[in-house]
């Protein structure tokens, strides 16, 4: 900091004089009011401020900003600041800035501290969860709606986004499921290789994917795909007021655009989840026969006999309540939007993080419960 | 009919408000068949807000929104779809639904709420279409057509139902002076063909003298409404600053 541009004059009791000269600019750095704040602390006394400027005072928004710190600050310390020794333009300049903050304080959030925003967090999360509970029961009476025939559905639309959840995502699902059945033939043969038992390679790759890994690998991908793109489009209809125009008309949002997003995925999760376990188990085989030199046939047996029908099941329920998860986590985010281009944005972003998650602690509980069993 | 009919709508002791955030206080006025009944007030006063709850979309935090007497916020869901499906909206962006072609948009709440034939709907909506000068249009997409044509779209769909109250949010807002102009006429024409009730929000001084009968003028700074009746009258008998500073476009004493 510079001490020529700040000096400070006591000679009129009660008064400050603040005498102001050199650089001003912003390109030469915002001064902040520390020094005039740590003045003031030792001189109580002070109730009035008046400042003087010298010839060559330099000057921009760098000033304006000083000041506008300064009178508020000594706003809170009921001291006066006087203008009149500024420049014209800066006068004007500061009772323009000064006029504009006085109109809009009274709406405007003031900017709050850790705790507050922790608490406000919290609030947050409580009252969104209640929405998602009021969201999944919303969609529950929809359903009973639908199947009672009472309510209105749109095959257009469903045969649609069938047929775009398949189109999008069918060559991502092929080619993750083909390297995750090659990873996992490559990985299992490191260990199998040693006890001579590679043919178990095929029980491997075989069981991971139809049990869990295709529904999983699919689950992730149709919610960066597909999740997104559903909470981008009510996010943009919400933003359009296109919801608004729905409520109005005495259409229930959930009815006509949820359930049917729900519906297709629901229908197409398992489709996917089982042209996964087809292409994963590919991929084990690629490896199997082509590098690893085990009899191809062998290894197809060996996959059938490894492989039990109720395996395809426990994958196939895993990839419902997936495609339950992801759709529902889209379409939450997308009508819980904010009204605005930044919150379509979040709500995608939303959608996937709550979708990806969503899938991993089901996971971990249909896991559990299959244990229980003695699945 | 005599002269002591019911108010179309009825709004009393009003509150409106975002959580804590109060935005109007005691809004009390009533709306009379027929008229076309101007919200004004400056940008975030809080007119989009009121006419939210007028169209249902959210609820006051005090007071009774009343159509032909039943109270809108007391009903039960069916209740609430009874009367809304008097409404015709027009948004402010229009609100058109972007996956649907203009003519489906129209179309719409033609399937849902009458039980007319495919073929019947599709005269319906060609009617509707013209009436608001954008016949041919049925199979563009909302996306492919300009802002004044989005906006015209749009209050075709609202008038799909032949609705008893049509909403507008700013419904000039966007429009060339020329196609602001031929929507007030068409304002106008609809209430007079239509028989229909009209509330708009706007602040086009030219639509709130050539199309308003009644109004009110809603202050942000006291958050209460400080002028109601036919603007003309207002324009020339209020002594209230604000609204004359409003309907004059004077500029403000002192700055
Ligand atoms: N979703 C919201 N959450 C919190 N406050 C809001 C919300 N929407 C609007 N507000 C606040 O309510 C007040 C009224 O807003 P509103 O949109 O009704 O104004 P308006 O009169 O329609 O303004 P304009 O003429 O600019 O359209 C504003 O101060 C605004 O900040
Ligand atoms: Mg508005």
């Amino acid at each position: 900091m510079l001490p020529e541009k700040l000096i400070f004059d006591y000679s009129v009791p009660k008064t400050l004089l603040i005498k102001l000269s050199g650089d001003w600019q912003i390109s030469a750095g915002l001064l902040s009011t520390n020094e005039v704040t740590s003045q003031l602390n030792s001189h109580p006394d002070i109730v009035q401020i008046n400042i003087s400027v010298s010839q060559e005072l330099k000057w921009d928004s760098g000033l304006i900003s000083f000041l506008l710190k300064l009178i508020r600050e000594c706003g809170h310390k009921n001291i006066n600041v006087a203008r009149e020794g500024l420049p014209q333009e800066a006068q004007k300049l500061l009772s323009l800035a000064l006029k504009v903050h006085e109109k809009n304080i009274s709406s405007q959030k003031v900017r709050e501290a850790f705790l507050e925003k922790t608490g406000e967090k919290f609030l947050q999360i409580i009252e969104s969860s209640r929405s998602g509970l009021e969201f999944l029961g919303d969609i529950a009476v929809s359903f009973g709606r639908l199947i009672t025939g009472k309510s209105y559905f749109r095959w257009d639309d469903f045969m649609l986004i069938v047929q775009k959840c398949g189109v999008d995502t069918l060559l991502l699902v092929s080619l993750i499921s083909l390297l995750v059945g090659m990873i996992l033939a490559f990985v299992g043969s490191i260990q199998l290789k040693m006890f001579g038992a590679q043919i178990f390679i095929s029980d491997i790759v075989g069981i991971a994917m139809v049990r869990v890994l295709s529904a999983v690998m699919t689950g992730i991908i149709v919610s960066g795909r597909i999740g997104a793109s559903f909470a981008a489009e009510l996010g943009m209809m919400q933003a359009n007021e296109e919801i608004d125009a729905l409520k109005t008309l005495g259409v229930s949002p959930v009815e006509f655009l949820v359930i049917p997003r729900i519906l297709a995925l629901v229908i197409m999760m398992p489709v996917l989840t089982i042209y996964a376990d087809l292409m994963g188990v590919l991929g084990g085989f690629i490896i199997s026969a082509g590098m690893l030199n085990l009899n191809p046939v062998e290894y197809l047996n060996h996959t059938q006999q490894a492989v039990k029908l109720s395996y395809v099941w426990v994958g196939l329920i895993h990839s419902l309540v997936f495609g339950v998860i992801v759709a529902v986590a889209g379409c939450l985010r997308g009508i819980e939007c904010e009204r605005n281009a930044a919150g379509v944005g979040i709500a995608t972003t939303s959608a996937v993080v709550t979708g990806i998650t969503g899938i991993v602690i089901a996971t971990a509980i249909i896991t559990y419960i299959c244990q229980f069993l003695g699945v | 009919m005599d002269s002591t009919v019911q108010p179309v709508i009825e709004v009393r002791d009003l509150d409106l408000g975002y959580n804590d955030y109060v935005v109007m206080r005691n809004l009390s006025f009533s709306v009379n068949k027929g008229d076309i009944f101007i919200v004004m007030g400056v940008n975030g006063c809080g007119k989009s807000t009121l006419l939210k709850s007028l169209i249902g979309l959210k609820t006051p935090t005090k007071g009774k929104v009343l159509y032909y007497g039943k109270s809108f916020w007391d009903e039960d869901e069916t209740g609430q779809q009874n009367i809304m499906r008097r409404f015709g909206v027009l948004y402010q962006g229009g609100a058109l639904w972007s996956s649907l072609t203009v003519g489906e948009n129209i179309s719409l709440p033609l399937q849902l709420y009458t039980k007319l034939s495919c073929q019947q709907i599709q005269e319906v909506v060609a009617l509707k279409l013209s009436l608001v000068g954008l016949e041919g249009c049925e199979d563009l997409f909302p996306s492919g057509i300009s802002g004044g044509m989005r906006k015209r779209a749009s209050l075709a769909r609202a008038i799909a139902l032949d609705p008893d109250i049509i909403f507008f949010d700013e419904p000039s807002s966007g429009l060339d002076p020329i196609n602001a102009r031929k929507l007030d006429d068409l304002i106008l024409e609809l209430r007079d063909s239509l028989g229909a009730t009209v509330v708009v929000v706007t602040h086009e001084l030219a639509s709130i003298f050539a199309v308003g009968n009644n109004s009110v003028f809603l202050d942000m700074e006291s958050k209460a409404m400080i002028a109601a009746g036919d603007p003309k009258v207002l324009l020339a008998d209020s002594k209230d600053p604000r609204v004359i500073q409003f309907l004059t476009r004077a500029r403000v004493q002192g700055a």
